[in-house]
């Protein structure tokens, strides 16, 4: 691989444009099309989200990825070129080579040939499940250490975190798109920081200081001003700007975003993403090694601009995380508005009238497989906040367990409240609530040596 | 000394962690960091928290960002896709301890008026 000479100076601008799948595509967009910009990074992948693929997988062989991001890319294929945008992207969910072959065709569509596309995979271990037990593998539940014989048979995808070095790689052999499966979220980040500036697997500082770099990003707009507790002071949420970060080889960075966009950069508002799904700060475990997230300083660097130096970091474990999912049973759930005088009252009758009609007909669920809110009366903050004069409520119920024809029973005993319970019962849009598949999740560790991550470059 | 909302003192980000939440709590002032780690305890906000949360709570403590991290081990209704709880990914957890009051000294809140 080359290095370019000039490498202590040069600064590197690499975005996150999607927090999650299902977040807006107008965040990539504006990415390429607002401002400079050297990669960007998509996030799409949540923890249900393999299962599910997974599904689409086993119905239509090519599919089982996340095809927004092709749409994506038919949007902006012409600007990513021209403006020489690199994208890195985990959109390959379960089956990354269909994403490939699909990205690849609306390449060729565009005419737009010689485009290198690469594709990250090895995460999948599914295949692999029994084999790596035989070999001694346990796959115990990280949080509650029971043993996967529980639910080895139900268990319907299973993915390692993979590091940020195989996109690296990627980038070397120079792909200008990476296409890859489960990973961490950091790695989106990290792997083009290790290209660019040549980072060795034991420059642990530098990268923690990419994995902290990763973190404040990986929720897209959550760093720029969105679900910011002073939320009056965001100015234009609507045209709120994704995050950059603007690395240097030292590992310090600075955290920005697109002049002329809304939302904000500021000590706190990197703060607020910096305290997002937080375990023990000191330790904040990636493949790639162990950053603390106690050890650096954030300053206001001008407007819109956060400095992030002197982050700390220590070796990498010897075990990857590896996230499985398994059927856990099925659940439905519904609503209906109550319109006042009275409301939380005839809410509370209407509650108790589906369970009382349910158990006329058999159907008795514990309180472990019900649910009722009373929305409006101080659910979210319940036994902090809690009301009992709304003028309306959203009566909200649901319930849980392992019988599907129990669960469906539930939901043809909600809507009828509208004619035979109390008045001022409405809203049943939507149709009867039906059963749907609860995904399980079970997070365990493996040992690094019997994972290949391989990489491959393809063309278009 | 009438009993205050730490929402004057401190802002919030909340989130799920597996059958759990955390919620990070950032002092909005160096003074107010200082009292809410003398104050804010595991166990108040246990307490505080004990509708939502049935699980225990755990404290870390990040000087350097002027923040103080809750886990909150059983407080979305069994988590993922298990749940049945609107929110049941803990969003609104960080707004929910935003609520607690204390007796926050007046020299506290001197320090975080802009």
């Amino acid at each position: 691989m080359t290095r370019a000479p000039e490498t202590a100076a040069k600064k590197v601008l690499i975005a996150n444009g999607q927090g999650f799948w299902g977040d807006s595509i107008l965040g990539p967009v504006r990415l390429v099309n607002e401002g400079p910009l050297d990669y960007l990074t998509l996030d799409y992948l949540a923890e249900v989200t393999m299962s599910i693929m997974q599904k689409l997988k086993i119905r239509r062989p090519e599919m089982g990825y996340a095809t927004d991001f092709v749409t994506l890319i038919a949007r902006v294929a012409e600007q990513l070129v021209e403006k020489d945008v690199k994208v890195i992207a985990n959109a390959g969910g379960v089956n990354p080579h269909a994403c490939k072959d699909a990205v690849l065709k609306v390449l060729a569509s565009k005419g737009l040939t010689g485009i290198k596309v690469a594709v990250v995979e090895g995460d999948d271990i599914l295949e692999q499940l029994d084999e790596l037990m035989a070999k001694g593998e346990r796959f115990e539940n990280m949080d509650t250490g029971e043993p996967l014989e529980r639910v080895r048979d139900t268990v319907t995808s299973a993915n390692v975190y993979l590091g940020a070095f195989p996109i690296a790689e990627a980038l070397d052999q120079g792909a200008r798109i990476v296409i890859t499966g489960r990973g961490t979220d950091p790695g989106l980040v990290i792997g083009p920081m290790i290209h660019e500036f040549g980072w060795a697997r034991e420059d642990y500082d530098k990268i923690a200081a990419g994995t902290v770099a990763g973190h404040i990003v990986e929720c897209g707009a959550q760093c720029t001003g969105g679900n910011y507790t002073d939320w009056r002071e965001v100015p234009n949420l609507a045209r709120i700007g994704y995050p950059i970060i603007e690395a240097v080889a030292d590992g310090s960075f600075v955290v920005t975003k697109h002049e002329g966009t809304g939302g904000m950069v500021t000590v706190p508002s990197v703060t607020h993403q910096l305290m997002y799904e937080m375990g023990d700060p000191a330790a904040y475990i990636t493949p790639d090694g162990v950053a603390d997230f106690t050890s650096f300083s954030l300053n206001d660097d001008g407007p819109d601009r956060v400095r992030v130096s002197g982050v700390k970091g220590a070796p990498p474990t010897p075990t990857y995380k590896v996230s499985m999912s398994y059927h856990d049973g099925w659940k439905a759930t519904g609503q209906l508005t109550i319109s006042g005088p009275d409301a939380l009252d005839k809410a509370r009758l209407c509650a108790e009238i589906v369970w009382e009609r349910l158990r006329m007909d058999g159907f008795e669920y514990s309180a472990d497989e019900r649910t009722v809110e009373f929305i409006g009366a101080g659910v979210c903050h319940a036994g902090i906040a809690e009301r009992d004069d709304a003028t309306e409520i959203v009566l909200r119920m649901g319930v849980k367990g392992s019988d599907r024809h129990k669960i469906n029973r539930f939901g043809p005993e909600l809507v009828p409240l509208v004619t035979s319970g109390p008045p001022g019962v409405t809203g049943f849009a939507g149709g009867r609530p039906k059963a749907t598949e609860i995904i399980g999740y079970w997070p365990a560790l493996l040992s690094k040596e019997l994972v290949a991550p391989r990489v491959t470059v393809y063309s278009s | 000394m009438p009993k205050q909302r730490i929402a004057q003192i401190a802002a919030a980000r909340s989130g799920d962690k597996g059958e759990g939440s955390n919620v990070g709590i950032m002092g909005r002032s160096r003074l107010a960091y200082a009292f809410l780690k003398e104050h804010l305890s595991a166990s108040v906000v246990r307490e505080h928290m004990s509708a939502i949360n049935s699980g225990a709570v755990e404290r870390f403590e990040a000087d350097n960002m002027l923040v103080l991290n809750f886990l909150l081990s059983d407080s979305l209704g069994g988590g993922g896709s298990a749940s049945l709880k609107t929110d049941a990914q803990g969003k609104t957890h960080g707004l929910a301890l935003l609520e607690l009051e204390l007796d926050i000294p007046q020299d506290v809140l001197d320090s975080v008026a802009s």
